[in-house]
């Protein structure tokens, strides 16, 4: 894939990400298990969570703080692996012609 | 012994997992996990779904260790799938039905290593997330170990296997793998809860419909999203570790000169 193929792409998954915010600019854009929490009790009236989680992030900030970590750490790797690869590609320079079928 | 260098490997990937293991089956509520919260599903639905996970998981273990003693080379690759799953699960998104839900960056490890391995990742995932993000539970590990971990890979293994035979174009054929990894992960979420909370008037099928409504529909764009980051992630590698690619996936010559 070209170069320009990857920023096209990752342009489309930041359009798919923002159209909802710009087609429904009111919606409360709570989280999905929220409000299947909400059909259930429409079910269920009398049904009660019997376990509460072990530990909850004190607030929001914190959660968000967590979730950040969580893609943080995985980007880290993910830069480290492809970086890692396409340096190796460089090294090698010219030598080892890389099989017909990546120019897709 | 040439692999004995990768026991000590294997032993700590044991205990970590036999630890896992252990926490959902001694914990008296053990069971499921991801999308259904803590405590929303009737322990005896919790139960089922966590025996229903545990030999998939178990197996998943057991095919991960025995590709890491024959082939240590793959551990990178392994840790990417992982990361993946790591990364997006994180980025929740809004969708059009004005609510917010997240990938589940199971196929890019399924197409990779198949759907037993990635079960195993799902559960560490979702280990983590109940433990520390109070995002889905302990007590629904087990239910959602299944959505996300057995049930997505599977079909969209089921999906991959059909677009090769098809010789389907690679692109495509990733892109629908990750699709259908996402979309089957929530339906049979609707599903698990559907069973548990059947309605009065039209029964579990009703009632299936009304979480479908909501944790499939506002999963389409998001399911996109996924495919588009796959493919990303999957042509890179393809581009620039061909050699291992072609070799763990055994792809066929003709889908390898497309």
């Amino acid at each position: 894939m070209k170069t320009s193929t990857y920023l096209l792409l990752f342009l489309a998954v930041v359009l798919l990400a923002a159209m909802p915010l710009l087609l429904t600019p009111d919606a409360p854009f709570e989280g999905a298990d929220g409000m299947a929490e909400e059909i259930i009790l429409e079910i269920n009236p009398e049904f009660e969570p019997w376990r509460e989680p072990f530990w909850e992030p004190p607030s929001g900030e914190i959660e968000s703080m967590l979730f950040a970590l969580q893609a943080a750490a995985g980007s880290l790797f993910i830069g480290y692996y492809l970086g890692r690869l396409s340096a190796r590609r460089g090294e090698r320079g010219n030598k080892a012609k890389i099989p017909a079928g990546i120019a897709h | 012994m040439s692999n004995f260098p990768y026991k000590r490997q294997v032993l700590k990937g044991s205990i970590f997992s036999g630890g896992a293991f252990l926490l959902v089956l001694l914990s008296p509520r053990a069971a499921g996990a991801m999308h259904i919260m803590e405590g929303f599903l009737p322990w005896g639905w919790s139960l089922f779904w966590a025996a229903v996970s545990f030999p998939f998981v178990f197996l998943g273990y057991r095919s991960l260790s025995r590709l890491l003693i024959t082939n240590p080379n793959y551990k990178m690759l392994l840790g990417l799938a992982a990361a993946f799953v790591f990364v997006v699960s994180a980025l929740k998104m809004p969708s059009v039905t004005g609510s917010c839900s997240h990938p589940t960056g199971v196929g890019l490890g399924t197409i990779l290593f198949g759907p037993l391995v990635i079960s195993l990742i799902s559960t560490i995932v979702l280990l983590f997330q109940s433990l520390l993000l109070a995002h889905g539970g302990i007590t629904t590990l087990g239910a959602n170990v299944f959505s996300m971990g057995i049930a997505g890979p599977l079909a969209a293994f089921a999906i991959f296997m059909l677009g090769r035979k098809l010789s389907l174009p690679r692109w495509l054929n990733v892109s629908l793998t990750a699709f259908m990894a996402n979309m089957v992960t929530y339906l049979v979420t609707s599903l698990q809860l559907a069973l548990a909370f059947p309605m009065e008037s039209g029964g579990w099928a009703a009632s299936f419909l009304k979480f479908a409504g909501i944790f499939a529909v506002t999963q389409i764009p998001l399911a996109l999203s996924e495919a588009i980051l796959t493919v990303i992630v999957f042509n890179f590698l393809y581009s620039y570790n061909h050699q291992e690619l072609s070799t763990l996936l055994n792809w066929p010559k003709e889908v390898q000169a497309q």
